[in-house]
């Protein structure tokens, strides 16, 4: 009996790993082919530009800047022959790893601040970035002191009214 | 009767009334350039008619015109016989930027070699000048825009006036008339010499906010053979 | 002949419309009832005339009248004939004689639903708005008259600009006019009553429906031009912080603040100086719109061609129009009383920093979009103002609004209790936090803007829902006031959340495709089958078609079909997406352009956008809402039956609980 049972028990050992063996090719050739495009997602379609990690972060710049002979229109979505040429421009700065600053810089050098759609905050555009929460501190402001106003002169009535019912307990107590 | 403060919406609305008349006046797609008083960015380009490359350290010295025109475009047939007139009156040379000559629809074909691109260029320019007059010294083909963007060019045409130290001093977008090229180009162009003979240097610090980088430090310049 | 007819009667009509700007005026100044009694006829008048001009040019529309510069200039034989009739507005001349059309609706409106207000009254209301019609006719007839004639006739037209041919077109801009016109009746009654020296709570009350209406039509208006540039710009924007864009948005928050506002005047008497300038403000923001788009001096996709010389004419219109309501304001505002008095914690002080916070966001797009123009004005340079400037200072002065709509819709008229509302924040408050972080994590990602997003969304909805379960467990009656104002609300959270799902959550892919390649956006999968020819009526296209499945399952849920269509008159292609609109996304695709290469590949973009049918269905529910609350039986028995005892009774200091206003109230009234 044990030794049916020892022997059963190696096969079984056997068996295992031998299927664990197979598993693990298996495994390793769904994972090889997976990695390489070539097996499941055999029509997956490719991206447009050769670069999306490039493309991505020009779509990001390119969406506040201006294109600068459309009506009204950012550089990322634009179809202008110019706007075709300056993010020509911008990916070639991006591979050759300059900063969102710097391309920034690059294109108000020569085009000015026109063609951001953020202006730069400086004192010419302080009104322009500042002026709204000044005018809400502003108005909120004169909301609370005219509210403040409004209740105090509603106190005042009522004390007025409270006086008034005091001194007409007392007539009536008479 | 009348409180202040009831008067205020009507005061900001007079001063908003008066910004509208002013706005009326502008051009809200005029770009002025941010380029003026600074160095004209380098480059160098082949000629139209191919006698080696060009670079506008050639002109230090002279006081010139840098107009940007191509074949396709509608308005510088305006301009040209203004720049042909020109060109022959006064002692001033005019630079003539090619840009963009070969356009997207010239490769619906298929893709143009460098090669096929510059005598397309070239033939078509020639072509041109020939039926319409040459006012340049000479003409540099500016095939893909790298030069224009260097020097802020949006639409053509556009010129620029160069000292003799190199210097952008005025842009102007859009056809030149003989107005402008009067009153604005010539009385700058006696200046700028007068300027240059009695060696002082120009007023270059004025617009240096706007050009905090100098573009030649991203310009790759083309040797194209 | 029939041409020149029109013509002829749109000059009768600006007669007709100077008489009716004069004569009931000048009755009013001479107390003499007969002049007065001529402005409700010479009202409906002039639309006639107007809407027989409508008409004639309509007509030289649809019969292709190319002897018509203006007809020649936009339409063209081959278009089909519901293009053809929108067509009358799609230029710079005919959206004028729309503009024109429909204040003669308003007015008409008024003549004919104000047979329970004062003569002198209805005298003062019309002579505006006739002024205001004048002033439109005039500019129409010297500077931008659609009757001109083109001698020869051309053989055929230019036909319509590709992009407005589309339903879109037919109709965005009537509704969007109807709200910009519709603010002059506001207007009208305000000046009227600046005056008559008469702003009390008659006047707020007769003015809220009008108001009302108007905010209505203008809600839809703006919804439908984001939903069409949505699906026809073929890129899936829908908002651009263009100049024109805003142009329509300053009108519509300051009428928010308006609606608002003139529930304190109607119930309260208070706060009648603000109510008056917002109401002018509100007109005089709609007159700034068209001054904007036609003058020329701001850059928009939007923009009619300009001329310096109608920009002269609609600035000095402008500047006559508000300028001197302005003056009449400061004449005769610090006469006016100032109200019942109100308490720190009340009703009326949330719907006064409503009005606070609406009028600041307005000033701060209004400053985004003038900031070029005054800069360059200045010559101190050219800059541009654009969709970073607005999204930074814009979304933070909402947050505190859409806050503010829960407790301001609990709180008491005069005194609120916070025991009162308290009771009422916990459930949205609660479920509003599991909401947020429940949906941001099926999502997939969270940051502090996505929460408060979805935060501020349910929180409105969840009261909303609450409130309406709490009324109708109490047998309450709702009134279309209550109810209106509940789904407006709503209707606003699910556009708030519609906007945080879009801008955190959508995907978008530029892919090349082959014949037989998919592309796969979150489970969604996209499969271009093939390309083919076709050919519309004045147009040839190249039209994709993409079955589109999902996840695991092989059965195809939807085939989009996006075209790239080339019309005869144009060179520019134009796209037009497909779009498959589910209850939680759209599934967008645009066909791009055809590209080299040894096997045919086109560019193709596909989107994957959650949430965008929201933004519809939020300016849906607004829509309905305002249409509901516009006609509470509060406004239409008075005004249909001449009963005017039941408006007069809804006035300051009842606490009443047949109020359709203030919720939820116990039966016993304040003292």
């Amino acid at each position: 009996m044990k030794i049916a049972d020892h022997f059963k028990t190696r096969w079984l050992a056997h068996t295992l790993r031998k299927s664990a063996r197979a598993l693990l090719g298996l495994g390793l050739i769904y994972f090889f082919m997976q990695s390489s495009s070539l097996w499941v997602h055999a029509d997956e379609a490719k991206p447009l530009a050769e670069d999306p990690v490039v493309e991505a972060r020009l779509v990001d710049i390119a969406q506040e800047l201006r294109c600068l002979v459309c009506q009204n229109e950012s550089l990322a979505s634009s179809r202008a022959d110019l706007a075709d040429d300056l993010r020509r421009e911008v990916r070639s700065l991006i591979k050759a790893g300059k900063s969102d600053d710097e391309i920034r810089s690059f294109l108000v050098s020569r085009y000015g601040d026109f063609v951001l759609y953020r202006p730069k905050i400086k004192p010419l555009t302080y009104g322009l970035w500042f002026g709204p929460f000044l005018v809400l501190i502003l108005g909120l402001f004169f909301l609370y002191q005219h509210l403040k106003a409004r209740a105090v002169t509603e106190q005042q009535t009522s004390a007025l009214t409270a006086e008034e019912r005091e001194r007409l307990r007392a007539i009536l107590k008479e | 009767m009348i409180q202040k403060k009831f008067l205020i919406p009507l005061v900001l609305f007079l001063v908003l009334v008066v910004f509208l008349g002013v706005g009326l006046r502008r051009d809200p797609k005029e770009i002025p350039s941010p380029l003026i008083n600074t160095a004209a960015p380098d480059f160098e380009l082949p000629t139209l008619k191919g006698e080696g490359n060009f670079s506008p350290k050639a002109y230090l010295g002279r006081v010139w015109l840098f107009n940007v025109w191509a074949t396709w475009c509608v308005s510088c047939r305006e301009e040209h016989p203004v720049l042909v007139a020109f060109a022959k009156r006064e002692g001033v040379p005019i630079v003539g930027l090619s840009y963009k000559e070969i356009q997207p629809s010239d490769e619906d074909k298929g893709p143009m070699s460098l090669e096929s691109k510059l005598s397309l260029a070239r033939a078509r320019s020639f072509e041109w000048l020939k039926k319409h007059g040459d006012p340049y010294q000479l003409s540099v083909l500016d095939l893909d825009g790298r030069v224009g963007i260097n020097y802020g060019v949006y639409g053509v045409p556009e010129t620029y006036l160069i000292d003799t130290k190199g210097f952008i001093r005025y842009k102007h977008i859009g056809p030149v008339t003989p107005e402008v090229l009067a009153q604005e180009v010539m009385p700058l162009v006696h200046e700028l010499q007068k300027e240059a003979s009695t060696n002082s240097w120009p007023n270059t610090s004025r617009n240096a906010e706007l050009a905090p980088s100098t573009p030649q430090s991203f310009a790759p310049s083309y040797a194209l053979k | 002949m029939l041409v020149e007819l029109g013509h002829f009667a749109l000059i009768l009509s600006l007669l007709v419309a100077i008489t009716q700007g004069v004569l009931p005026l000048a009755g009013v100044l001479k107390s003499n009832a007969l002049w007065q009694s001529t402005a409700r006829p010479l009202a409906l008048l002039q639309w006639s005339l107007v809407a027989f001009a409508f008409a004639v040019l309509e007509v030289a529309f649809l019969q292709s009248d190319f002897s018509v510069v203006y007809v020649s200039e936009h339409s063209n034989s081959l278009l089909p004939w519901p293009y053809k009739m929108a067509a009358l507005w799609g230029g710079h001349e005919g959206s004028l004689l729309l503009w024109v059309f429909l204040l003669g609706v308003w007015s008409s409106a008024v003549a004919m639903f104000s047979k329970t207000l004062a003569q002198d009254m209805v005298a003062r209301v019309l002579s505006v708005m006739g002024m205001i019609s004048s002033g439109f006719l005039l500019f129409i007839l010297t500077t931008s008259n659609p009757f001109l004639r083109l001698l020869p006739a051309a053989s055929e037209g230019q036909d319509l600009n590709p992009l407005l041919q589309d339903p879109g077109l037919v109709i965005h801009p009537p509704m969007l006019y109807m709200g910009y016109v519709g603010m002059s009746v506001a207007f009208a009654f305000a000046i009227a009553a600046l005056m008559a020296g008469r702003l009390d709570t008659v006047w707020a009350r007769w003015s809220r429906p009008w108001t009302l209406v108007a905010w209505t039509f203008l809600t839809f208006g703006i919804g439908l031009g984001s939903w069409w540039a949505y699906y026809e710009l073929g890129w899936g924007g829908w908002w651009f912080w263009d100049p024109v864009e805003n142009a329509s948005l300053m009108p519509w928050l300051v009428a928010t603040a308006l609606i608002h506002s003139l529930m304190v005047t109607e119930k309260r008497g208070s706060f009648k100086a603000w109510t008056v300038l917002l109401a002018i403000a509100a007109f005089s923001l709609s007159l700034l719109g068209t001054f904007l788009v036609r003058s020329g001096v701001l850059t928009s996709v939007h923009a009619f061609a300009s001329d310096p010389a109608r920009g002269i004419f609609i600035l000095v219109f402008l500047a006559l129009v508000v300028g001197s309501s302005l003056t009449l304001f400061a004449w005769r505002a610090p006469t006016v009383s100032l109200g019942s008095p109100m308490g720190l914690l009340s009703r009326e002080t949330f719907l006064l920093a409503n009005s606070v916070l609406l009028s600041t966001a307005t000033l701060a797009v209004l400053l985004g979009t003038l900031y070029p123009l005054i800069i360059d004005a200045l010559k101190l340079g050219k800059l541009s103002v654009g969709p970073p400037y607005f999204n930074v200072v814009f979304a933070p002065l909402m947050v505190p609004v859409i806050f503010m709509m829960v407790p301001g819709a609990l709180a008491r008229w005069r005194q609120a209790q916070w025991s009162q509302i308290k009771p009422f924040l916990i459930l949205p408050f609660f479920a509003a936090t599991i909401f947020s972080l429940g949906l941001s994590l099926w999502m997939g990602h969270q940051d502090a803007g996505i929460l408060l997003g979805f935060w501020l969304g349910a929180w409105v909805a969840f009261a909303s829902f609450q409130q309406i379960a709490w009324r109708a467990k109490q047998g309450l009656r709702m009134s279309g006031s209550f109810l209106g104002m509940q789904l407006a609300h709503l209707g606003l959270a699910v556009v708030v959340l519609g906007v945080t799902g879009v801008k955190n959550f959508e995907i978008e892919r530029d892919v090349r495709m082959g014949v037989g390649d998919q592309v796969t956006l979150a489970q969604y999968h996209f499969k271009l089958i093939g390309v083919k020819e076709v050919r519309g009526p004045n147009y040839k296209a190249l039209r994709a078609q993409v079955d589109v499945t999902k996840g695991e399952s092989e059965s195809v849920i939807k085939t989009l079909a996006p075209e790239k269509r080339y019309y005869l008159s144009s060179t520019m292609p134009m796209t037009e997406a497909s779009i498959d609109s589910g209850f939680m996304q759209d599934l967008y695709v645009s066909l791009g352009d055809v590209l080299n290469g040894d096997t045919p590949q086109w560019s193709m973009r596909v989107y994957y956008k959650p949430f965008v049918p929201w933004l519809w269905a939020g300016v849906l529910l607004m829509v309905l809402g305002g249409l509901l609350a516009s006609f509470d039986k509060r406004y239409r028995a008075p005004i249909l039956s001449g009963d005017k005892e039941e408006g007069a009774d809804q006035s300051l200091g009842r606490e009443s609980s047949h109020n359709g206003d203030s919720l939820p109230v116990a039966s016993t009234p304040l003292a």
